[in-house]
C-alpha cells in the first residue's frame, strides 16, 4: 500500500506536507479532504484521524497526524537532504525552535486574520468589529517582526544558508493572510527577500501550484455555499472573535 | 615568572578540560573549564520550565540554574533581554549558543547528553508519536490549561472581579475536549504515551496538566485512567523531584499577594491582559 497523505490545500500545514513530499519526490496517494464540505467530520475520516484535521498520513498500518511530526517522519524514512532537518545539533535546534514557537505565533495570528478578513464576513455574513481586526493585525505584525529580527536576522534562511522545514512551515502560514488580500510582503523588504529565496528553493512552479487554492480564496468565497459553515458559526466566532 | 612546563589533559566523558598554563598561577594550580554544563534560565511557575527542569534533573544533566523571577518582571529587564528578545522562559545557554522553546531545549539536551533512548526514541515511528504529541499540545492542553490558570489565579487580581462565566466555561470546555483526546488517542490503555516507557511527551503533558491543578481545579477528578497515568509519571520521575518542581505552582494562591508586594501589578496588568484577552 502506497503512502497516503490526507490533504486540503486550503490548510497551511497540509501545504507544507504537500510541498515537502513533492520536492523530495516522495511517492504518495493524494487523498483529498474537502474541509469546507465538512468531509473531516465523516465517519470514514474519523478512522484515519480522530482529531478530524488535516494533514494526516497513513503509512501502511501507521497513522500519523500533525504536519511537523509527519515531515520529520518523512525526512527520516526517505533520507531527504540534510538541510531540511539538519543532523548538526545546533542547526536542528534552530529548526525545532522555530517549529515550536510558530504554533501560537504566526500560525495562530495568520489564521485569525484570514478568518476575520475573509471567512467570517464573506462566508458567515458576520461583521467583524474594527477593534478585533486591529488587534489581530497587530498580533500578526508582531510575529512577522520577530521572524525578521530573531529567526532570520541576516541569514538567508532560518537555519542558515539553506532552506529547512522551518522556512517551509513559515511560508505556508504567512501565505494564509495573503490569501485574504492582506498586503504582507510589500511593506517588508527583508521578509520579501526571504520569500523569494524560499520560492526559488522550492521551485516557483511547485510553490505556485501549492498556493493556487489559497490565493484564489477571495474569488472562491463569492461562489462558495456558506450554509455548510453555518452549524459551526458559534464555535468559529468564539474561536476567532 | 619563569616559563614552567605545561600540562594539559582532558578527562573524557566528564567533559572537563584542565590545563596548567603559565598564567602566573602558583605551581600545581589548575584552571578548570567546564565544557559540558549548560545554563538554564527558569521560573518554575512556568509549565515549560518545569518540563526542562524535571528532564535535566532526572537525566542527570549538569546545569546551572538561573532563576528568572517572572513575578518581578525580570523577563522585561535589560539583562534578560540580552539573553532572549522574546522575553520568555525557559532559555538554554550553552556557551554562546542560546536556545528558546522548551521543546527545542528538551530535544537538544536529549541529543547532547545522549539520554536514555526512551525519552526521545530513535525508532522513527516511536519518535513520530512523541513529535505528534509535542506538536498537538501547543494549541490544545497547553492553551486551555494556561487560560484556566490565568482566569482563576490572575484575572480577579487584574480586574477586581472574577472572569465572566461564559469565558470560564468556554475554557473548561476546551480543556475537557483536550483531555478526552488525550485519553482516547494519546494514552488509550497504555502505561505511558508511547507504551511501557515514559518519554518527553508524558513530561510535557504532566507539567501542563498541573497548571490548572495549581489553582484548585482538579483535572484528574472523574478521570481515573488519567489519575493512574499521573501517578505512574510521578513515580517514574521520583515523587520528591516531582513535588519539588511543582511546589511554587501548587502555592499559586500566594502569587497575587506576591505581585502586589513586589509592586508589579500596574506594570504587569496591560501585558498580562494582552496575553489572555
Amino acid at each position: 500500500m502506497a503512502l497516503e497523505l490526507y490533504l486540503d490545500l486550503f490548510s497551511q500545514p497540509a501545504r507544507s506536507v504537500y510541498i515537502f513530499a513533492k520536492i523530495n519526490n516522495i511517492k504518495f496517494d493524494f487523498k483529498k479532504i474537502t474541509l469546507f464540505a465538512g468531509e473531516q467530520y465523516g465517519e470514514e475520516y474519523g478512522k484515519i484521524n480522530m482529531m478530524r484535521k488535516v494533514p494526516a498520513m497513513r503509512d501502511g498500518e501507521f497513522h500519523l497526524a500533525e504536519s511537523i511530526a509527519i515531515m520529520m517522519y518523512l525526512s527520516e524514512k526517505f533520507q531527504t537532504p540534510d538541510h531540511w532537518y539538519p543532523t548538526d545539533i545546533q542547526k536542528r535546534a534552530r529548526v525545532n525552535e522555530y517549529l515550536s514557537w510558530q504554533h501560537t505565533a504566526v500560525r495562530m495570528h495568520g489564521t485569525r486574520v484570514f478568518w476575520l478578513r475573509l471567512m467570517i464576513p464573506k462566508m458567515l455574513g458576520e461583521e467583524v468589529p474594527k477593534d478585533k481586526m486591529a488587534a489581530a493585525l497587530e498580533d500578526l505584525d508582531g510575529s512577522l517582526q520577530l521572524i525578521e529580527e530573531k529567526f532570520l536576522q541576516d541569514r538567508p534562511f532560518i537555519a542558515g544558508d539553506d532552506i529547512s522545514l522551518a522556512d517551509l512551515v513559515a511560508i505556508v502560514e504567512i501565505m494564509q493572510p495573503v490569501g485574504s488580500g492582506l498586503v504582507v510582503f510589500e511593506k517588508r523588504p527583508k521578509l520579501s527577500g526571504w520569500r523569494n529565496r524560499v520560492r526559488a528553493a522550492i521551485g516557483p512552479e511547485l510553490f505556485d501550484e501549492a498556493h493556487q487554492i489559497i490565493l484564489s480564496a477571495q474569488e472562491m468565497v463569492k461562489s462558495m455555499d456558506g450554509s455548510t459553515l453555518q452549524p459551526f458559526k458559534p464555535k468559529i466566532l468564539r474561536l476567532f472573535l | 615568572m619563569s616559563a614552567e612546563s605545561h600540562s594539559l589533559y582532558f578527562q573524557n566523558g566528564e567533559g572537563f578540560l584542565s590545563a596548567s598554563i603559565n598564567m602566573g598561577l602558583p605551581e600545581g594550580q589548575t584552571l578548570q573549564l567546564d565544557t559540558m554544563t549548560v545554563e538554564l534560565f527558569l521560573d518554575l511557575h512556568s509549565q515549560p520550565c518545569r518540563a526542562v527542569y524535571l528532564f535535566a534533573k532526572k537525566a542527570n544533566i549538569p546545569f546551572e540554574y538561573k532563576k528568572v523571577d517572572l513575578a518581578s518582571g525580570e523577563q522585561y529587564g535589560e539583562e534578560f533581554g540580552q539573553i532572549s528578545m522574546v522575553r520568555k522562559v525557559p532559555v538554554l545557554k550553552d556557551g554562546d549558543f542560546i536556545l528558546t522553546e522548551s521543546i527545542a531545549i528538551l530535544m537538544y539536551l536529549a541529543e547532547k547528553f545522549s539520554t536514555p533512548d526512551h525519552w526521545y526514541p530513535a525508532e522513527p515511528q516511536k519518535r513520530a508519536r512523541v513529535n505528534e504529541y509535542l506538536s498537538w499540545q501547543h494549541k490544545a492542553i497547553r492553551e486551555s490549561g494556561s487560560k484556566i490558570f490565568w482566569f482563576r489565579a490572575m484575572v480577579p487580581l487584574l480586574t477586581g472581579a472574577p472572569v465572566d462565566q461564559e469565558r470560564m466555561d468556554s475554557a473548561v470546555e476546551d480543556l475537557t475536549s483536550s483531555l478526552t483526546i488525550f485519553e482516547e488517542k494519546f494514552l488509550q490503555k497504555r502505561s505511558f504515551i508511547l507504551g511501557q516507557d515514559i518519554s518527553l511527551a508524558d513530561l510535557v503533558a504532566i507539567v501542563e496538566l498541573m497548571q490548572p491543578v495549581g489553582t484548585g481545579l482538579d483535572v484528574f477528578e472523574g478521570r481515573p485512567l488519567l489519575g493512574e497515568w499521573r501517578d505512574r509519571v510521578k513515580k517514574e520521575l521520583g515523587e520528591s523531584l516531582f513535588d519539588e518542581a511543582h511546589h511554587v505552582i501548587m502555592n499559586a494562591h500566594t502569587l497575587p499577594q506576591e505581585l502586589e508586594d513586589k509592586g508589579m501589578l500596574e506594570f504587569l496588568k496591560p501585558r498580562l491582559k494582552k496575553l489572555f484577552n
